[in-house]
């Protein structure tokens, strides 16, 4: 029986931008009409490793309609990439040499008057190389892993006290490669304006990074590089930095002499804008027969690509969610012909958290204590790893709630001991943290002649609805109706903001619209001669002073505050699973996600937000994996139809809780992310429900039915 | 033999007494023909006779109504209807996801139903009636399954959300909102990856529980 209540939550204000989402007017960035707009189609590497030894473009050119073939042979210099050959470690440059560092690397750019004559023409590129031996096993190559430059093994107390304790667990846990995969292809299309001038439309989670990066590398002052993208189709980490591909259509863009849009295909998408990498961890827990942690050992080694060095925090979540006191850590590299990684929600928590969550639920079996006591016993009072005072810590409501919703009280201690209709049924829980930041933005204010309040930052939106957030943190502070506000985003040439990534958005820009807002009203009480901001009639006032306008650009940032306590947003996720006994099928039964992320500035968009890392987090655990045949070093399922994500069918309803306390510290609305908590710990929740459910514990992810029967 | 003549008739939704596809194989066997001779090759490719040739032969014409507007369009055999729609017709409203049918992002009407898009090649819609979703509310006043995603928060970043609603509207139509799970289940096509689903659901659930024709 499905009971809830009538078609959800749906209860405050819609998002701002919904009305051009739901009628398709929302522009993303393949959609800007640009006179005379040419198509770039990559043509990628069929080896891991090795040198090109002939490239074919011939055909290619000689096609309908093809302007131009660009491979490293005839690319133009790239200012910013010229230092000396070979490529340093770093970024991959494209176009730069005859280097191949992984299979479906570009090694060309086709550039033709329309998609279909490009598309084609790059069928025609062939090419011959030196191979080299690949490695891109994981496994085989741990051995071999290093620790990153600056990164050191952490030793709180006693090394590996974990083998002294009464009580030991002891086991790896292995997650694959997940791919961020946003519904949108990532995309760009670049204009040259002037020699140094140019415009792109492109796909970015910050338009000033992107700024930065483009103006470096085709050395040209960052104003003369406008980046434009007001709607971002998600992201999820893989729009965080600048991309080969993006440099290679300012690139084509200049060789063509026309506008160049490329959009990377679906297969694309899984060997150019990074991943969740492959990551080998081993976890030693030890505690007392009453439950007490004595020591917690925490070891990885994460894939890295063989240009460039990606790390993560995949241990630190080890150091700080559980007083404990002897913790030591271990992290390194493992260099491969693949593509860089790149963070994806919950960079390294999420990973981590799978690992350390699943050991937690070992042994609260093995101490035969509920998992949730088990973790309350072991509660941080203070963080573990500084030392510091927390400025909000409400996990232990945050538990209690989401007890009580998923029905706690009907799971038991005894795996495989429960059946309904002839599933396994079980209960699971895993939660995470994420550090809270607030960092530096500036917001301009401006007051219409007519009412209308216009807010203006660089910030991008990925889909959590900032600009909803932000309209909302205005409405509030300013008196006036959502419905009168605008907040203009998504482009170079407004006041600096972030980069949307690390949950730091609504606290960094919220704070600086706080601040402007503030700053407005006060400048709006200096006209009026008043100290009281309560009723303030902007528009009167305006017309009163005959002023067309009256505005304000004020710079916000985080202080002493962040010094002086340890910031953290908390989740912790539970999920009631059936698992079918004779085909190992799992199904999502009932999901709970609970928040402990102070204040909610916009609780509509903020449960959609937890509703979606839930998802995401059970496509981690349950299906998504990106396999490769060792013998080529390729991907073999770089599509929708064989890399599976959740769809519809996979999923309950999935009900998102807050604490919904503000932060007295962080920022002036009280309000910490939650964009990366939302997915952090909900593998290692399934991956116990299912333990729960079968008896059957799984270490390496996804769980999928062949590991259960 | 009977196979091979089959192959030559023009296919259904062409309309009959269009002769271009015959045409068409007139002008290619010439273009064979031209090809076959080196030196009237490379001098065809000189002067950018093959651009020339291969602009007037890799065109078909191709007449649909979107959202109500007649068009009438020279399109390449190849071209898919969603290419058609985003790059010649400027309808962006329908999104790229796949290209392969797996994501339905492009997911569009025609003459009623749900499509992919991007599976669809614009020549087979000759004659046909396409509904995107720049067609589906009447000026400003949305349509209900617009509403529902609105108020819902169907949706996130919004990239899935114009497919998500066709097919919304088109699980309705087809009788396939009975219950959550049948929602669910018909609603499997349509990927989205911030994982707004249950929202979806209650959306659907909202519109076909509030008896209003879509």
């Amino acid at each position: 029986m499905e009971t809830k209540t009538k078609f959800g939550n749906s209860e405050g204000p819609s998002r701002v931008d919904g009305r051009m989402k739901v009628t398709g007017r929302a522009k993303y960035s393949a959609e800007y009409s640009v006179k005379g707009v040419t198509y770039g189609v990559l043509v990628g590497s069929t080896i891991a490793k090795g040198t090109i030894k002939t490239i074919d473009t011939k055909k290619a050119e000689g096609a309908p309609g093809v302007l131009s073939v660009i491979t490293y042979l005839n690319a133009p210099k790239i200012p910013g990439y010229q230092t000396d050959a070979p490529q340093p470690k770093g970024a991959l440059k494209i176009f730069y040499d005859n280097q191949v560092y992984f299979n479906g690397q570009p090694i060309a750019l086709v550039v033709a008057d329309s998609f279909e004559r490009a598309l084609f023409a790059a069928s025609l590129v062939s090419a011959t190389y030196d191979k080299g031996e690949h490695q891109t096993n994981l496994k085989a190559n741990i051995a071999n892993g290093t620790a990153p430059r600056n990164g050191k093994d952490y030793i709180r107390g006693q090394e590996d006290a974990y083998k002294t304790a009464p009580i030991k667990i002891e086991q790896e846990y292995i997650i694959p490669t997940e791919v961020h995969n946003p519904m949108e292809l990532h995309a760009i299309i670049a204009r040259w304006d002037a020699d140094d001038k140019i415009t792109v439309y492109d796909k970015t989670q910050g338009v000033k990074s992107t700024q930065r990066s483009i103006a470096q590398a085709f050395k040209l002052p960052p104003e003369n590089v406008q980046v434009t993208a007001p709607f971002v189709g998600g992201a999820f980490g893989a729009a965080l930095r600048t991309w080969p591909h993006e440099i290679a259509a300012v690139l084509a863009a200049k060789v063509v002499k026309q506008p160049v849009k490329l959009v990377l295909s679906r297969a694309d998408m899984f060997t150019s804008v990074g991943y969740r990498p492959h990551t080998w961890q081993k976890i030693g827990l030890g505690a007392t027969a009453d439950g007490k942690l004595v020591g917690i050992t925490h070891e990885a080694a994460g894939q890295t690509s063989a240009y460039e060095d990606f790390t993560e925090g995949v241990v630190n979540i080890s150091q700080l969610m559980y007083a404990c006191p002897n913790v030591n850590t271990k992290y390194k590299i493992v260099s491969l012909n693949v593509n860089t990684p790149a963070p994806m929600r919950g960079p390294g928590e999420a990973t981590g958290a799978f690992a350390l969550e699943s050991a937690l639920d070992e042994l609260s079996y093995a101490v035969n204590i509920d998992p949730i006591e088990l973790r309350v016993l072991n509660y941080a009072e203070t963080d573990p790893s500084s030392s510091r005072p927390y400025s909000s810590k409400f996990l232990k409501d945050a538990y209690q709630l989401g007890a009580d919703k998923i029905g706690w009280s009907n799971r038991k201690q005894q795996p495989g001991s429960v059946t309904e209709s002839g599933w396994l049924t079980g209960y699971g829980m895993g939660g995470g943290l994420f550090g809270a930041y607030r960092g530096a933005a500036t917001v301009t204010a401006r007051m219409m002649a007519d009412g209308t309040l216009i807010l203006q930052t660089a910030v991008t939106d990925i889909g959590p609805g900032t600009g909803t957030a932000m309209v909302n943190i205005a409405s509030e502070l300013m008196g006036v109706p959502a419905a009168n506000i605008r907040f203009d985003m998504g482009d170079s040439s407004l006041p600096p903001s972030p980069t949307q990534g690390g949950s730091q958005v609504t606290s960094t820009v919220g704070s600086a619209v706080n601040d402007a807002c503030k700053e407005l009203k006060d400048k709006f009480m200096q006209l009026n001669g008043t100290n009281e901001g309560g009723s303030l009639d902007f528009v009167k006032i305006l017309k009163d002073h005959n002023l067309p306008q009256l505005e304000v650009t004020t710079s916000s940032k985080g202080g002493a505050e962040q010094g002086k306590y340890a910031m953290f947003s908390w989740s912790v996720h539970f999920m009631k699973v059936l698992v079918n006994p004779v085909t190992g099928v799992v199904k999502i039964d009932k999901a709970v996600s609970v928040a402990d992320c102070g204040h909610v500035v916009s609780p509509k968009t903020a449960r959609s937000q937890i509703i979606g890392g839930s998802i995401m987090g059970t496509g981690m655990a349950l299906m998504e994996e990106a396999v490769i045949d060792h013998r080529y070093g390729r991907l073999v399922n770089n599509n929708f139809g064989d890399y599976h994500v959740p769809v519809n069918a996979d999923i309950p309803q999935v009900e998102a809780l807050f604490v919904n306390k503000p932060d007295p510290y962080i920022n002036p609305m009280g309000a910490k992310g939650m964009g990366e908590i939302a997915t952090i710990g909900v593998a290692a929740a399934i991956a116990n429900a299912v333990y729960n459910a079968t008896g059957k514990r799984v270490r390496d992810l996804p769980i999928t039915p062949d590991k259960l029967i | 033999m009977e196979d091979d003549k089959s192959l030559l008739k023009p296919q259904q939704g062409l309309h009959p007494e269009d002769n271009s596809r015959r045409n068409f194989l007139k002008q290619s066997t010439l273009l064979t023909a031209v090809a076959l001779t080196p030196v009237a090759a490379v001098k065809a490719a000189e002067s950018h006779m093959d651009e020339k040739i291969a602009e007037a032969f890799e065109k078909l014409p191709l007449k649909m109504e979107v959202n109500g507007v007649a068009k009438s369009l020279q399109v390449e055999p190849r071209a898919t209807l969603l290419d058609i729609l985003r790059e010649q017709l400027d309808l962006t409203g329908t999104k790229k996801g796949c290209d392969h049918g797996q994501c339905g992002a492009c997911t569009v009407h025609v003459d009623g139903h749900r499509v992919n898009s991007c599976l669809t090649l614009g020549i087979m819609v000759n004659g046909k009636k396409i509904t995107t979703i720049e067609g589906l509310a009447k000026g400003d006043d949305l349509h209900p399954m617009q509403e529902a995603f609105l108020k819902h928060d169907g949706f996130q970043c919004g990239y899935c959300t114009p497919g998500q609603i066709m097919s919304a509207v088109a699980c309705i139509r087809e009788g396939h909102a009975n219950s959550e799970m049948e929602i669910r289940e018909y609603m499997s096509g349509n990927i989205c990856r911030c994982g707004a689903y249950p929202n979806i659901v209650n959306a659907i659930q909202e519109v076909k529980e509030g008896g209003i024709a879509v």
